[in-house]
């Protein structure tokens, strides 16, 4: 259960977890986009690199990682074959109705280097930024939405307490799921609606704690008057200081390269 | 042989990342066959690791358990045989309740051992007669009980599995001291009547003294004493160098000792410290 890491946040020091939250969510965004824009080759390679590069900046093991992609390796894997077989144009080898085609391998290739790119991407994110930060910075840059009424704050105040509860409930869970293994209950056995059915002693305990903890958190925030977002403070003040505009100036540099990439060359 | 021993056990959780922490380090000891062991320690010092090893719960990251001689992991898959010979309360064990009725409840233990209704039967009302639960209640949900009888009622979970060993983390935490004295005292009961092994987790230094016959101290992962309760409430200072209180009785006896009074050192009952001064009083006449 310990294993199932929401959030994903990796404590450490590095330029990136440095940056300010609300500059790495625009940035991603600005990468993503980057990554759609590959147009050939050579510009695939240097997204591919500058994405390299900003693994390598996050301080974070390779292996971690290493587990973000294994989830989505077989996905990568069933779209490249998929593109390599209903690829276009001339036959360079052929058996019976599987044709391949340098079109085909071409878009594979495209494919799998996007989608593994897109993953590190977010996942640098996430480890580099801990949820409190992800959704302060989410509120901040969903403010102006505010002016159409949309109540971004309490939106945001969701998402926190969300977070917030999820490694609770996570060792609530194992706790429970503790207790109840040591009054015997098997639940690594069995059919599958055995297994299924072994989850209510589980879940039972978990919902009512869950309702307490609600409960007991709406009156704790009631009783320290909170009404909204309405005048609120905060604690930590996001400032952007010198390395989000060097981050920032390194982004801007990287999408005058790709359209450079992309118009001078064709390959 | 003993019951009940470990060797060289360890855990550390999270190996290989930043949060690794070893929780129990080179832990080793036994204990006899209807011993009432107390188990104390600071937060944080162990304990509830130690105990969830001795249950099978969490698998060591080195060394043995070993329950009557024989290694507990030795054969991974029969692991939930040993749960049932060494039964385990947890911390506020009330929030694990989650059947229709109390006796439901109290019947999942026996129920997972695969006993008959007859046995199963006979073994709640035994279970619930220990804690002190009213037949009345049983037909009860559980989520309708008072804080009090939910405690009980999830204890009685456990007893009815007629464990060999039984283990209780700090089963009085929350309650008033009525309801403490209460429980102190059925467990204490339940350990007479049956004779089995108890091993009782505390950091409240009067309930594992007035019960216990030998006391485990662990701190910073490692087990500091494991001697009988008056040789280790006789080491007062050591203990408050880890953080521990020793029973107020004690302390106040300490203090006699520090001021020259001749007393024995370690004494940890009411009853024993009247005796112990008035006999020094006796000696000096000024009784």
């Amino acid at each position: 259960m310990r294993d199932i890491t929401l959030g994903q946040f990796f404590p450490a020091d590095s330029l990136l977890h440095r940056l300010d939250p609300r500059v790495k969510i625009v940035l991603l965004i600005a990468y993503i986009v980057l990554i759609f824009y590959t147009g050939n080759i050579l510009s695939l390679l240097f997204i591919a690199l500058t994405v390299l590069a900003i693994v390598l900046l996050s301080a974070v093991p390779l292996r971690m990682y290493l587990k973000s992609l294994k989830v989505i390796i077989i996905i990568v894997l069933i779209t490249s074959v998929l593109n390599l077989f209903y690829g276009t144009g001339e036959a360079i080898f052929q058996w019976g109705i599987i044709r391949v085609t340098w079109g085909g391998i071409r878009n594979a290739v495209f494919v799998s280097v996007r989608i593994i790119c897109l993953i590190l991407l977010s996942s640098a994110l996430t480890f580099t930024t801990s949820p409190t930060d992800l959704t302060d910075a989410i509120e901040r840059l969903l403010s102006p939405l505010a002016f159409l009424h949309v109540p971004v704050h309490e939106i945001a105040m969701m998402m926190t307490i969300a977070l917030r509860f999820v490694p609770t409930l996570l060792e609530e869970t194992d706790k429970i799921m503790a207790a109840q293994k040591a009054r015997g209950a098997d639940m690594e056995s069995g059919s599958f609606l055995h297994r299924v059915r072994a989850l209510v002693p589980v879940l039972v305990p978990l919902f009512v704690s869950a309702f307490r903890r609600a409960y007991e958190l709406a009156v704790a925030m009631e009783c320290r008057c909170y009404q909204g977002g309405d005048g609120r403070t905060r604690m930590k003040q996001l400032k952007l200081c010198s390395r989000d505009f060097v981050a920032m100036a390194v982004t801007l540099a990287a999408i005058a390269v790709m359209v450079l990439l992309n118009t001078l060359v064709t390959l | 042989m003993s019951i009940l021993s470990v060797e060289n056990l360890s855990y550390t959780y999270s190996a290989g990342t930043p949060y690794e922490h070893t929780a129990v380090d080179q832990v080793s000891f036994s204990i006899e066959r209807g011993e009432f062991v107390g188990v104390i320690g600071h937060t944080g010092s162990g304990k509830s690791t130690l105990v969830q090893m001795l249950n099978g719960l969490i698998r060591p990251s080195s060394g043995r358990v070993l329950l009557d001689g024989a290694d507990i992991w030795s054969k991974p898959k029969d692991i939930r045989k040993i749960r049932f010979r060494v039964g385990l309360v947890f911390q506020y064990p009330e929030y694990q309740l989650f059947e229709e009725t109390v006796y439901k409840d109290i019947a999942f233990g026996p129920m997972n051992k695969g006993l008959s209704e007859s046995e199963i039967m006979l073994r709640v009302e035994d279970a619930a007669r220990f804690v002190g639960l009213s037949r009345s209640l049983l037909q009860k949900s559980p989520f309708d009980l008072s804080g009090g009888e939910k405690r009980r009622a999830a204890i009685a979970g456990v007893l009815a599995m007629d464990p060999d060993v039984l283990i209780l983390d700090e089963p009085t935490a929350g309650l008033d001291p009525v309801g403490r004295d209460l429980l102190l005292s059925q467990i204490y009961r339940y350990h007479q009547t049956r004779g089995n092994t108890v091993l009782l987790v505390s950091h409240s230094m009067e309930d594992v003294a007035s019960v216990s016959d030998r006391v485990m101290v662990m701190d910073h992962s490692h087990l500091r004493m494991f001697d009988t309760t008056e040789a280790v409430f006789s080491r007062g200072e050591e203990l408050r160098a880890m953080g521990l209180s020793i029973p107020q009785v004690t302390a106040v006896l300490d203090t006699l000792i520090d001021a020259g009074v001749p007393l024995s050192k370690g004494v940890f009952t009411v009853e024993r410290a009247v005796l112990e001064i008035t006999e020094y009083m006796k000696k000096e006449g000024r009784l």
